[in-house]
């Protein structure tokens, strides 16, 4: 590939793309992508995009703040959902106008339905917020942007992976990127590097993502010494297929289906007696685990279902057909006749990389560094506080993935090319060759042994002791991946070692997750401590900083921008 | 229960000829052909090359060839194939990378060929109107994960690889069928020569494998029915 862009955004999700679409003309820009764009994690959304657009029955977007920030539970910083919410509106409709197949109501406007925590008037109840195209919203979202980086021309690097991130005098100077296809590495320099690699549900056993969904920028950011916010708070989503874990989407809910235990009850009037089973995520993940955890999973296993059958099978055939899909390909069900069986499954990553509401990365001392930016699921603005409410992921993609392409613009006369002073190529080959070399453990094994870690001892609910003794595996497992090894020797598309190097990517994070929980000692939003099991404002109102210091991990805080709503009680 | 893959292997830098490998892998009927590739290469041989990522018929990445037949390798299970010996191969029609991976760009340029996105003139302040009806006529040509399946099991593709193919004809349809798009005769147009619609023969190959449930060869000969409406008779 070209070693020259002015900017290279890494990444061909919704954010890359969408940030990608901004940079202006006259700027040379590179995408690389370590898959084929329009097979992006983005494309496995399904339910819609969150906009107060009015065209089911009244909305505001001072309520979708609301929503925001009290699903969120508090830790959201409320600039960042007062931008979200308020641009919501005209991201939507610019996604109209290129060309997204919304579903339509009968007067032709964009239709729209419930979803998790969503409320009208500031938590009375459900209201249709959700702007969506069947359940595969994120997938026609994607081709439709991927079709404008095709009609502006972008230059696109498919199967090409960022092996490492070069920061040159605090200013970022490019990326290294390992050519799955050749096995060819080169330095690639740019004025201004977009990290847009999504998340890394991937270190959990359980989880909705794609085998791509491996945290690699957020790795090369931490290790490049950024400190990284908020890595605690994961999100489990409620409704993954058992065993599988793939996702069955909220709308499947929001349409009307209902979760019901072993007993055939349906619990969620108990837990949140306003919305029920449209309560937010972290608390129908807590709902379902206790269910579970008291007896009441279904004939005894660790799963409840998710009854479609009061929805008809025409409404399910024309509003939820990929979910009615998953349903019989993968458990031989019909779903407009017979419950799912579901249960949590790892799905978002609230915390990432810490950015201003325009992408610029923010480093240890809060400011920006110059030239990095980042945005999507790998980011944290932080506008999804303590739990991200469902539609408003692709939200925070094209509205802050367009934001921060317009920085790199605003940013143009003070970003500069850098000379990269240390032989970048020359020590990753090194480190390749010593991974084949290697007669030590296999990726495989040490990632099965992570994920099992992580899903133990740091999922819907969490313990000191456990966490404690899973973070000692953890850096047990670090220690063994020293010596990790691999079969394939070869140079053409080795995806032996690419598992091998995602793994330590993998590794690093699971680290600083289990180490932000064990620190946070209250329980908020997706982070529910066993021992600490209230939300404790005076003490934890604050985001979670951990950065890779010379004698380990280093926690520090920054405080939650509060600037319209004062925290209460969070009860749905 | 234990199942054997035999697998074709390729590596054209090295390889003299293709050959194929049996792997014995222990799998429950519910795991995937995908998660059985996933065994041999993390448990017996890392040397297999083959595309994944989200395993579950969203991002068209697994695309091969399973008994015979174009599929997504997470979307076939193990008590989907009725022998216990599965036969996992190559895309047919691309070029071999290596072992199951195809070189699929001539798909894609193809794909590009018919503008895959939107021409409309300056759009109003807030969306642009279009009846459930409007909507419903792209159909599913909305599902189109890009697999390349369709395209690989075609057999005219095969014999003529100037022929653009089922998949860039479907994305031509979501377009060509988009109220909102100002290009349909244009479309139709670059869609009316010999390697266009009418190198289509009806054989059903991409509509039996779409992994999307997508009626393909329906699509292409309503596109050959608007065709003949719009730019007349004589023009087949």
């Amino acid at each position: 590939m070209e070693l020259q862009f002015d900017a290279l955004v890494v990444g061909s999700g919704l954010a890359g793309l969408r940030a990608a679409l901004e940079i202006p003309e006259g700027f040379k820009v590179g995408l690389v992508s370590k898959v084929f764009p329009t097979r992006s994690h983005s494309g496995a959304a399904q339910g819609g995009i969150g906009a107060a657009l009015s065209n089911e029955e009244p909305d505001s977007w001072e309520w979708h703040m609301f929503d925001t920030v009290k699903g969120g539970d508090y830790l959201t910083d409320q600039d960042a959902a007062e931008t979200l919410a308020m641009d919501a509106a005209r991201a939507v409709y610019e996604l109209e106008h290129m060309g997204v197949p919304f579903n339509r109501t009968a007067e032709g406007r964009i239709a729209q339905r419930a979803f998790g925590g969503h409320t009208r008037n500031f938590g009375e109840g459900p209201v249709k917020r959700s702007c969506y195209a069947a359940d595969r919203t994120g997938r026609v979202v994607l081709d439709t942007l991927f079709g404008k980086a095709l009609e502006k021309g972008i230059h696109i690097f498919s199967e090409v992976y960022m092996i490492d991130l070069i920061i040159e005098k605090g200013h970022a100077a490019g990326i290294v990127t390992y050519d799955l296809a050749t096995g060819a590495l080169h330095t690639v320099k740019a004025k201004a590097v977009l990290i847009a690699t999504g998340g890394f549900g991937r270190v959990y056993k359980t989880n909705s993502n794609c085998f791509s969904n491996t945290g690699d920028g957020v790795y090369l950011c931490y290790r490049n010494g950024v400190p990284l916010e908020d890595m605690e708070f994961v999100q489990f989503h409620p409704t993954g297929i058992y065993p599988l874990g793939v996702l069955v989407s909220e709308a499947a809910r929001g349409e009307g289906g209902v979760l019901k235990n072993g007993l055939g009850f349906r619990f969620m009037p108990d837990y949140a007696p306003t919305l029920k089973d449209l309560a937010p995520r972290d608390v129908v993940s807590r709902a379902i685990d206790t269910e579970i955890r008291q007896g009441r999973g279904v004939n005894g296993k660790d799963y409840v279902h998710l009854d479609l059958t009061g929805l008809g099978a025409d409404k399910i055939e024309e509003k939820l057909s990929d979910i009615s899909s998953f349903a019989r390909i993968y458990l031989g069900l019909d779903s407009a006749t017979q419950p799912i069986p579901v249960t949590p499954t790892c799905h978002y990553m609230m915390g990432g990389i810490p950015t201003d509401l325009n992408g610029r990365v923010l480093g240890k001392n809060g400011t920006p560094i110059p030239g990095l930016y980042a945005a999507g699921e790998a980011a944290c603005v932080s506008v999804h506080g303590a739990n991200r409410l469902g539609t408003n992921s692709l939200l925070d993609l094209v509205v802050f993935g367009r934001r921060a392409g317009m920085a790199i613009a605003q940013d143009e006369k003070s970003l500069h090319f850098s000379d990269v002073s240390r032989d970048v190529v020359k020590e990753l080959t090194s480190k390749i060759n010593a991974i084949k070399r290697s007669k030590g453990p296999k990726p495989a094994n040490l990632r099965a042994r992570m994920r099992q870690i992580m899903t133990d001892c740091c999922s819907v609910f969490r313990n000191n002791d456990d966490m404690v003794k899973g973070l000692e595996e953890i850096r047990s497992i670090k220690e063994q991946y020293r010596s990790v090894s691999i079969d394939n020797k070869a140079e053409k598309f080795n995806t032996d070692l690419l598992d091998a190097i995602e793994l330590e990517s993998l590794l690093g994070l699971a680290e600083t997750i289990l180490v932000s929980a064990i620190v946070r000692t209250e329980s908020r939003g997706a982070h529910y401590r066993e021992d600490y099991p209230e939300r404790d404002d005076h003490n934890w109102l604050k985001h979670t900083m951990v950065t890779a210091g010379a004698d380990g991990l280093e926690i520090s805080f920054k405080p939650v921008k509060i600037t319209k709503f004062e925290p209460k009680a969070r009860t749905f | 229960m234990k199942i054997t893959l035999r697998v074709f292997r390729f590596d054209p830098s090295v390889d003299e000829a293709p050959y194929y490998r049996n792997y014995s892998v222990e799998a429950e009927p519910y795991e995937r052909v995908l998660d059985c590739l996933n065994k041999i290469k993390w448990e017996q041989d890392g040397t297999l090359a083959y595309r994944m990522s989200c395993a579950h018929g969203v991002c068209g990445s697994d695309a091969m060839k399973i008994n015979g037949r174009c599929a997504l390798a997470c979307q076939k299970l193990v008590r989907d194939c009725e022998a216990d010996l599965i036969l996992v191969e190559p895309l047919p029609t691309f070029t071999i990378l290596k072992d199951l991976i195809v070189d699929l760009n001539p798909f894609f340029d193809k794909v590009n060929f018919i503008h895959p996105f939107l021409f409309a003139g300056t759009p109003p302040k807030k969306e642009r109107l279009q009846s459930p009806e409007e909507r419903k006529k792209m159909g599913e040509s909305i599902r189109c994960i890009l697999c390349a399946c369709c395209t690989a099991a075609c057999p005219v593709v095969n014999e003529n690889d100037k022929f653009l193919g089922p998949a860039p004809l479907v994305q031509a349809f979501r377009r060509i069928f988009d109220s909102r798009d100002t290009q349909k005769v244009e479309r139709l147009d670059q869609l009316n020569v010999d390697d266009g619609v009418w190198a289509c023969l009806n054989h059903f190959e991409c509509t039996r494998v779409c992994p999307k449930e997508i009626p393909v060869t329906k699509y292409i000969n309503t596109m050959k029915r608007e065709i003949k409406k719009m730019l007349g008779p004589s023009q087949e």
